[in-house]
């Protein structure tokens, strides 16, 4: 089954992004959303470790999380796709379930 | 008697309350005369990151409040370096003008201080 994970936890503050990134299996995807979106910055030790992530799950985040944060003129890792609402309730209908990692 | 008092920030801006409740007690504290710093440390420092815009959220964005505060007489604002240096963001980053501290000199800076108070 394919999974959408997502998470809302600040990386720098709480382990859900680190215990996601052990248990997501190759085809799922991980999407950023709310605190989390801080993980989606270059330079940054997790940033590089999410980024890695990418040959086998898909990376997203949420714009409007990013743009609330001041976040929007910062580089983010290569990999991940900035989605909207629009983007994030397609993804939901796409894969077979929604995990959240609170 | 006037007290040094100390509001620490360590929260992120949008995950929860703490950064906007602390913002309003600075703001009410300050009518009260008291020697205030305010010191931003871990994700604390993504408060102050320039170009929020919550429009699209529907929260409210309180950050240009930051630039504000000089008018209360609260002008001491700290952040710490290796806080930044973790999030990737440096000075320039920021929406008001601040003083960066080292580990050892936050150390002394919360050394000493009458009161700490924690958000």
């Amino acid at each position: 089954m394919s999974i959408l994970h997502t998470v809302n936890k600040s990386p720098f503050e709480k382990s859900s992004l680190e215990s996601c990134l052990k248990y997501v299996k190759a085809n799922s995807a991980i999407l950023l959303i709310e605190d989390a979106v801080y993980a989606a910055l270059q330079g940054t030790e997790i940033g590089e470790r999410l980024g890695s992530a990418a040959s086998e799950v898909r990376l997203f985040v949420l714009g409007p999380d990013l743009r609330a944060r001041g976040l929007v003129d910062k580089p983010l890792i290569e990999t991940i796709e900035v989605v909207d609402y629009e983007g994030f309730v397609e993804l939901a209908a796409q894969y077979d379930k929604v995990q959240a990692w609170l | 008697m006037e007290k040094k008092l100390l509001y620490l920030n360590r929260r992120a801006p949008y995950g929860g309350i703490y950064a906007q409740e602390s913002l309003e007690v600075v703001l009410i504290g300050a009518a009260f005369d008291q020697d205030v710093s305010l010191l931003f440390i871990d994700d604390g420092v993504l408060q102050l990151k320039k170009g929020q815009d919550t429009t699209g959220v529907g929260m409210k964005n309180f950050s240009p409040t930051f630039g504000a505060l000089e008018m209360y007489d609260v002008e001491k604002l700290y952040v710490s370096r290796e806080s930044m240096a973790a999030r990737a963001i440096n000075e320039r980053d920021l929406v008001v003008g601040v003083t960066v501290l080292n580990d050892a000199e936050i150390a002394d800076l919360m050394d000493e201080q009458d009161a700490v108070l924690s958000f």
